[in-house]
């Protein structure tokens, strides 16, 4: 029943506050979203792969993923493609064509620069988010990004659908077999204009008998002082040690390396190999 | 004014619940549309819902949260373009909030309208606007890809918000009628 | 007592802004330092509106008109606001799902001091300390879905009493929990009583649960005034609690039927004080002449659980060797402690989940290859909350939905719906909204719902929950109606007074087997099937020995025997 298959494991990664691995997982991520050089999402790439390998995180634990994120990059690079098959030419000023496909339409070694690093754009991003999720405990969520500056209330709403999402997935489960067991069709069989107010019939006995949750949670929160004061602290939050340093030393560099390599290096977000 | 933005402890209870039902809803609960491949999510007709009842902020996180989650689950990462999308719907939706009379046990033709212009406006800023910009600025994308990306999306949303919202909001509306005009048969 | 009360209702009254009637009217209390109180009344006396007088829920998050006063402390409450009050009053709530808002039961403990802003260290210094109290120490990294009902309650507890408040107020804390847990509930109450000298105020409907353990006073309410304020020996002696609706103690019940006089001076508060001394005599010619023979139900089988076994996950086993078989006509009980796999027996019985093994028989047929659908015109469940039932606003439409998804012409819905809800009593409501209906008659609708497809089998899921003795009663007696028109009924039940009343047999599970499939009576009374089902034994057969009945069991039974024939009279 648990959210994400996250459980602790002895590496230094796991070892880091959640904190840290918050902090980290922004600059790497906004490092290679800034970034449009190659050289650099490769290189954050291999390194956030390198960083999968240290914290022992298992292929099991996240072959769905891979799979559904691939499925997403391939669509998205094929569909791009056919739509703006001249991007690459528009944004490196230079057109070298490699093949003619079909029409008009050729392949330049401009768009395939742009389209593979969109790719690896896109991939670099992915292993990040598996390394915070799968060796952070959930339970550190909300103080981490209170600790990132996001408000305590808001923190703490993460917190709660964490909490109650397990509950929720439960009595969906059993509300959705008892409706089915009166006669209800959720599958494709059913009639397009069917298919919403069927669905709804499982929708709302869950969301009417969560609102009546809603009350009693936030009389038992009033009850013991939630938002007494403009600050909190947390139970879970770790003090931060030379290791967390560390950690956010390294992403931070890498964070403003990005950021030099575009703005002395590539004068752009770009590199252009092709002028 | 203030009093859509006023955060209590219900407010944030309801933004935490709402948003685990968001995510249950936006992983499972998909209604399959005529067009092959594409199906409509039911998610943005509860984050309508929720935000009318509950207003802008609760709108925003849950739509925020629950879609980042979402994503983190079937992903591995969020993708914040279309995440920061989904919270700028949300937000806009909570402009329902205290505009009908829905809590009264009234949700009829102008209760109805109201709520469905102020959903239209969430879904083709969020979805028109928002996403598609923030891909660009973040990965470049190709403007006609994203916009007719975004454009879908929000035809897309807007049923769902409509459809799904709008049913959900009747129901609710119902379960607060008076108990005063009551006779037995 | 010249002490100063630490609780004073002064002529207090307090009325509900949504309602015409004021909810509490007059009240006049006063509770000293120290004290063990009880607060009972049936539904809607307003006790649980009171308890929310003194926790600060009102006004702060109901609104309403109070008029009177209410010190608490010597401060006005009216000059106080609910995190002032939070550091007087620590309340654990009947619902510790609700309650437990933190991912594992340490960050829940903690809740409050993070709320307080306290440093770190000394937040996990005190959080250990008081977990140390509830006995939860080495379950602080658990989450909820790790826990027993027992130790989340433990939980909510310990994150009350962090505060180190002076008052501590229990909302039905006996709702959701099995008997044994329930009687380690009251342990663990008194015990902090005893060894804090904190002010306790248990709010409850189940009287005789609650005298396990000495209470000071017991305040009785109904419709929102005080009717009682005494201690226990004098309430059970009087008539009061029939008069307001409350289950006396069953002893005491027994004791009447025998004829005993029941006085002051035997003690009968609690079973552990009891002198039965003067009416030994008259218990025992009373079980010597209600010795009765059960009749055999010689009917054909109707359902047959032949060797199944299930697993979820195919490793850990969750129904093993599972055989029984219940008769044409039944009302059978099915217990065991939470997780002991009963929900999953039912989930079995619907076709929402496969036997691994064995077989399921209806009517001498196997069942296997019918689909949900076809099973539920053969076997219905009724979930435990109605709300999660009811997706319809109108009581025809929810009822009509399992024979309009079923395609079944609209001329021939009506009279069926028309049959059903007359069957449930819901006639004169046919064209209520449910929302303007109680918790009881939403019951009936999501079993009308049900009934309406035609179910040899009823399942029953909890169906009195949360209710108070009259609900509990009008609920159960209409179960019975519903027996006596041919329809087989399967009770999930934590409730011993629900098996005791109303099932002649009962089906307890325990870690996935079978233990016991017997009378009622044998289960409340036998040593190791309450201990493996985490049971609790009668005050009927304490009653039985004292009186120096050896057959305690045959007493149990008795009594059971006797209670029919007076209802069926």
């Amino acid at each position: 029943m648990k959210l994400f298959s996250y459980n602790t494991v002895d590496t230094p990664i796991h070892c880091l506050s959640g904190f840290t691995k918050l902090l980290c997982f922004l600059l790497l991520t906004f490092a290679v979203m800034y970034s449009y050089d190659i050289r650099v999402v490769l290189l954050i790439m291999i390194f956030s792969i390198a960083i999968l390998k240290v914290s022992r995180i298992q292929f099991s634990q996240i072959r769905t993923m891979v799979i559904y994120a691939l499925i997403f990059i391939v669509t998205n690079a094929i569909i791009s493609f056919f739509f703006s098959p001249e991007m690459g030419v528009e944004i490196y000023g230079t057109r070298h064509r490699i093949i003619k496909l079909v029409g008009n339409i050729y392949l330049t070694q401009e768009q395939l620069l742009y389209q593979v690093t969109k790719f690896f754009k896109y991939a670099s991003v992915i292993p990040l988010g598996m390394i915070f999720l799968l060796t952070t405990n959930p339970s550190e969520f909300a103080s981490s990004l209170n600790g990132v500056g996001i408000p305590y209330k808001a923190s703490f709403a993460v917190a709660l659908t964490l909490r109650y999402f397990p509950d929720i997935q439960r009595d969906y489960r059993d509300i959705s077999l008892a409706q089915q067991a009166r006669g209800l069709d959720l599958s494709h069989k059913a009639k397009f204009k069917d298919r919403f107010k069927n669905s709804l019939l499982t929708v709302i006995p869950l969301i009417f008998s969560t609102l009546d949750r809603i009350e009693l949670i936030s009389n038992a929160m009033d009850l013991r002082g939630f938002a007494k004061y403009k600050k909190r602290t947390w139970y879970t939050s770790k003090k931060l040690d030379r290791q967390d340093f560390t950690a956010i030393g390294i992403s931070a560099l890498i964070f403003i390396g990005s950021l030099c390599v575009s703005l002395f290096i590539n004068h752009s977000r770009f590199y252009n190999p092709f002028i | 004014m203030k009093e859509y933005f006023k955060v209590s402890t219900k407010t944030i209870v309801a933004t935490g619940l709402g948003a685990a039902i968001f995510m249950l809803l936006f992983m499972y609960v998909k209604v399959p549309s005529p067009v092959p491949e594409t199906s409509f999510q039911t998610a943005y007709g509860l984050s309508g819902f929720f935000a009318t009842l509950f207003g802008p902020i609760a709108g925003a996180l849950i739509s925020f949260i629950g879609h980042a989650l979402s994503d983190a689950v079937q992903y591995g990462s969020p993708w914040w373009s279309w995440v920061i999308a989904s919270g700028v719907s949300g937000f806009i939706f909570g402009f329902a909030f205290k505009r009908t009379n829905v809590e009264e046990g009234e949700f009829k033709g102008k209760d109805i309208l109201t709520y469905n212009i102020i959903q239209i406006i969430g879904n083709v800023v969020a979805w028109i606007i928002v996403a598609p910009v923030l891909d660009i600025l973040i990965y470049q994308e190709p403007a006609s890809l994203v916009f007719t990306q975004g454009a879908t999306a929000a035809i897309m949303n807007i049923i769902s918000a409509g459809v799904f919202g709008t049913l959900l909001l009747v129901a609710y509306s119902a379960t607060r009628t008076k108990k005063g005009s009551l006779s037995k048969k | 007592m010249n002490k100063q009360a630490i609780i004073e209702f002064d002529h207090f009254s307090f009325q509900y802004y949504s309602q015409s009637e004021p909810t509490l009217h007059d009240i006049n209390l006063k509770i000293y330092p120290g004290e063990k109180i009880l607060i009972i009344g049936p539904s809607g006396s307003g006790k649980s509106t009171l308890g929310h007088c003194i926790n600060g829920l009102i006004p702060f998050a109901y609104k309403g008109e109070i008029t009177g006063t209410l010190m608490i402390d010597d401060q006005n409450t009216k000059d106080l606001n609910i995190f002032e009050l939070s550091k007087m009053v620590g309340t654990v709530l009947q619902d510790s799902d609700g309650q437990f808002v933190g991912l594992t039961a340490g960050e829940d403990i903690a809740f409050a001091l993070e709320n307080d802003n306290i440093p770190h260290d000394t937040m996990h210094e005190r959080v250990r300390r008081v977990a140390q109290m509830v006995d939860m120490q080495d379950l602080l990294s658990s989450s909820p879905f790790e826990l027993s009902g027992g130790q989340k309650q433990r939980t909510s507890l310990a994150g009350v009493m962090i505060d180190d408040v002076d008052i501590l107020l229990f909302d039905e804390p006996l709702a959701n929990l099995d008997p044994a847990t329930g009687k380690t509930a009251i342990e663990i109450i008194d015990d902090i009583h005893r060894t804090s000298q904190k002010t306790i105020i248990i709010i409850e409907h189940r009287l005789e649960d609650v005298l396990h353990r000495e209470i000071d006073r017991v305040i009785m309410l109904n419709d929102g005034r005080i009717v009682a304020d005494m201690d226990a020996h004098t309430l059970v002696c009087s008539n009061l609690l029939k008069e307001n609706g409350i289950r006396e103690p069953l002893y005491i019940t027994a004791m009447k039927y025998a004829g005993a006089k029941v006085s002051c001076d035997m003690l009968p508060g609690y079973i552990s004080t009891l002198k039965t001394a003067t009416c030994n005599e008259a218990l025992c010619t009373w079980h010597n002449a209600i010795h009765e023979k059960t009749p055999i139900n010689d009917k054909s089988s109707i359902l047959k659980m032949d060797q199944v076994s299930f697993s979820y996950d195919g490793v850990r086993p969750v129904l093993q060797d599972i055989c029984f078989d219940i008769r044409e006509g039944e009302m059978v009980s099915l217990i065991g402690k939470n997780g002991a796999g009963k929900s999953t027996l039912s989930k079995l019985l619907c076709g929402f989940e496969k036997e691994d093994q064995g077989i399921i028989r209806y009517r001498g047929e196997d069942i296997k290859d019918k689909t949900i659908k076809e099973r539920a015109e053969i076997i219905g469940l009724v979930m435990q909350n109605p709300n999660q039932m009811i997706s319809k606003s109108l009581i025809y439409d929810e009822v009509a939905l399992g024979l309009r998804l079923r395609n079944i012409p609209e001329e021939q819905i009506k009279p069926r719906i028309e049959k059903v809800l007359k069957v449930c009593g819901l006639s004169p409501f046919i064209e209520w909204p449910i929302s303007a209906l109680s918790y009881g008659q939403k019951k009936r609708v999501t079993i009308a719902s049900i009934l309406v497809l035609d179910p040899k089998i009823l399942i029953l899921d909890e169906p009195t929950a949360g209710q108070d003795f009259r609900h509990y009663s009008e609920i159960m007696e209409f179960l019975v109606e519903l027996n006596k028109l041919g329809v087989t009924i399967i009770l999930i039940t934590h409730d011993m007074h629900l098996m005791l009343e109303y099932t002649p047999r009962a089906i307890v599970l325990a870690e996935g087997r079978l233990i016991a499939d017997t009378t009622a009576s044998f289960v409340l009374t036998d040593a190791q099937v309450i201990a493996d089902a985490n049971l609790k034994e009668t005050s009927l057969f304490n009653l039985a020995h004292m009186a120096g009945i050896e057959d305690g069991t045959a007493f149990v039974q008795g009594f059971i025997d006797y209670e029919r024939k007076l209802k069926n009279r």
